[in-house]
């Protein structure tokens, strides 16, 4: 899997980091979000595609 | 419990009742991320997506602030590219609105007479903006939404009493809008709320001179408390709007069948050559007279966000019982679309699961982004803090940014940040989590 975002949409609400903290952080100054694993193992698939759904954004983008 | 936690299927909760064919009624934020979220919790039978709308999926944050700004093509607005959307495996039908339904039969009719059947029909149509009473009256039409099949209709608003005064919801609208704004010298807004806010905001950035008149004491008084809009309103008045608050519109003035200004109750004419009228929306609901369905405040759902059997309601048009806070309850904001969409997409698929979010939105008013968590009414007790540290101090005045909690008895309703994002997510982590969801 690999997970791709867009900081130009990004938002700030931070549903990502809330779903997946191992995967989602956000910069301190400007809240926008922070990928931490752009290649996140088997186990946090599932958490990961469920926090693109819900991006307000849409921003955080998912391929296999 | 977390967010994730009420939104993951449970093994062995569904596939009960699993339907052949679902349809889903408005294809934007809401209706689209139930389609996804069908898919994802392997839904494998028919999907279809009737929008009123001929465009392909768009985002509405955007509308008023890159895309209105023209830092956005409006392409660049859309919510999934076109491979996304193929991905599907599911029929959109674009550009034909549903003018009525019959819940018991779950059977939708579109305004080319067509009648589209389903196991489960999800209603996600959205909101419908209000008009000024002297605008509706203006040509003698009604536009209340649905009378016509005009719920989701967008791109209308010239035509709605004098030119040059505009609703915006959609992308049509914000289209419109902003042709006329980068040729119009001064535009008076109309409602002191988020949208009202928003659109003051970024045609300040395109250097119009910017009038806003609203019934509430401040901007966003009724969503922030008095405190922080205090400070909203003020940094509007440093960014040269001209405020009218308190007061009541009493006509729209024109000449030659076009907008000249807005006249106030107190007899004061504001001249405008647009006008931008940002009263409230209500719920696109038009469609669902005489469908046997229960409509309030929107559609009316159980806690499960179901209206009846088979049938269910999502994002900005859908009210239902938050158990949580033991209320009914109806949210219009981004987030709320697509996170109800995964606990719908789940009860669709046989799973009995109560829908209990954390309300949040944001907003976006020149370099400010204020983010709220949580209910911030305007009774509550707010006490700003810091970095998270609770101290009860100002927030730096100079740099503007803090988090604030929202206190009601004792109790923590919100948190907000003000050019403080991930504190805020902090927050409300801290205080907010457990206690909405307490009996989710
Ligand atoms: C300009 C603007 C700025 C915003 N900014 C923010 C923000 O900063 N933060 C935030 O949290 N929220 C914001 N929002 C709110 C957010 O966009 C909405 O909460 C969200 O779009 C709700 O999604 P929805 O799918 O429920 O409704 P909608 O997005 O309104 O979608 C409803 C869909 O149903 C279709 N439809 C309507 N009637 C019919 C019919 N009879 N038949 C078929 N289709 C129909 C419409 O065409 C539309 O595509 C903003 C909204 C607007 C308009
Ligand atoms: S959920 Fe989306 S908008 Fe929110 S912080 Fe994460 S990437 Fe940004």
């Amino acid at each position: 899997m690999k997970v791709t975002i867009d900081e130009d949409k990004c938002c700030g609400a931070g549903s990502c980091v809330l779903l997946a903290p191992e995967v989602f952080d956000q910069r301190e100054d400007d809240g926008i979000v922070i990928l931490l694993d752009a290649e996140p193992g088997e186990d946090r698939h599932a958490v990961v595609r469920e926090a693109a759904a819900v991006c307000p954004g849409a921003a955080i983008a998912v391929s296999e | 419990m977390t967010h994730a936690d009420m939104c993951r299927p449970a093994p062995g909760e569904r596939g009960v009742t699993t339907p052949g064919s679902v349809l889903i009624v408005g294809a934007s934020a809401a209706g689209l991320s139930t389609a996804e979220a069908l898919r994802r919790q392997g839904y494998e039978g028919r999907l279809t997506l009737l929008d009123a709308e001929p465009h392909l999926p768009y985002d509405r944050p955007p509308l008023s602030k890159q895309v209105l700004a023209g830092a956005w093509e409006p392409a660049r607005a859309q919510l999934r590219g076109q491979a996304q959307l193929e991905a599907l495996n599911a029929a959109f039908v674009r550009g034909e609105p549903a003018v009525a339904f019959d819940a018991a039969a779950r059977e939708v009719h579109t305004s080319t007479g067509r009648a589209m059947r389903a196991d489960a029909v999800v209603i996600a149509t959205g909101l419908t903006p209000c008009r000024l009473p002297c605008q509706e009256s203006r040509n003698g039409q009604n536009r209340e939404d649905g009378q016509s099949g005009r719920d989701g209709q967008s791109g209308q608003s010239g035509r709605n009493g004098p030119a040059g005064v505009h609703v915006l919801r959609g992308l049509d609208d914000a289209l419109t809008l902003r042709a006329h704004l980068t040729a119009a010298r001064r535009l008076v807004v109309v409602g002191e709320g988020v949208l009202g806010g928003e659109v003051a905001a970024t045609a300040r950035g395109m250097g119009l001179d910017v009038t806003l008149a609203g019934l509430g004491s401040g901007i966003l008084a009724g969503q922030l408390g008095e405190q922080v809009s205090a400070l909203l309103t003020r940094t509007h008045a440093e960014r040269g709007v001209v405020l009218r608050l308190g007061v009541a519109v009493a006509e729209l003035t024109g000449a030659d069948g076009r907008v000249t200004g807005v006249r106030l109750a107190t007899g004061e004419l504001l001249p405008a050559d647009a006008v931008v009228v940002a009263i409230g929306s209500r719920p696109a609901t038009g469609w669902l007279e005489g469908s046997g369905l229960a409509l309030g405040d929107g559609v009316e759902c159980d806690a499960r966000c179901r209206a009846a059997e088979g049938v269910y309601a999502v994002g900005d048009v859908a009210s239902w019982e938050h158990e949580g806070l033991g209320r009914r309850l109806r949210l219009e904001n981004r987030t709320n679309a697509t996170e109800q969409a995964q606990v719908v997409a789940a009860n669709v698929l046989g799973a009995d699961r109560a829908y209990t979010p954390i309300p949040y939105f944001w907003t976006d008013q020149y370099d400010i982004k204020i983010q709220a968590h949580g209910l911030l009414s305007a009774a509550a007790e707010v006490s700003i803090v810091e970095g998270g540290v609770e101290g009860g101090v100002e927030g730096d005045a100079e740099q503007r940014r803090f988090a604030a909690i929202y206190r009601e008895g004792g109790q923590v309703t919100g948190v907000l940040g003000w050019n403080m994002p991930k504190q805020a997510r902090l927050l409300r982590q801290q205080h907010l989590v457990t206690r909405p969801l307490a009996s989710a």
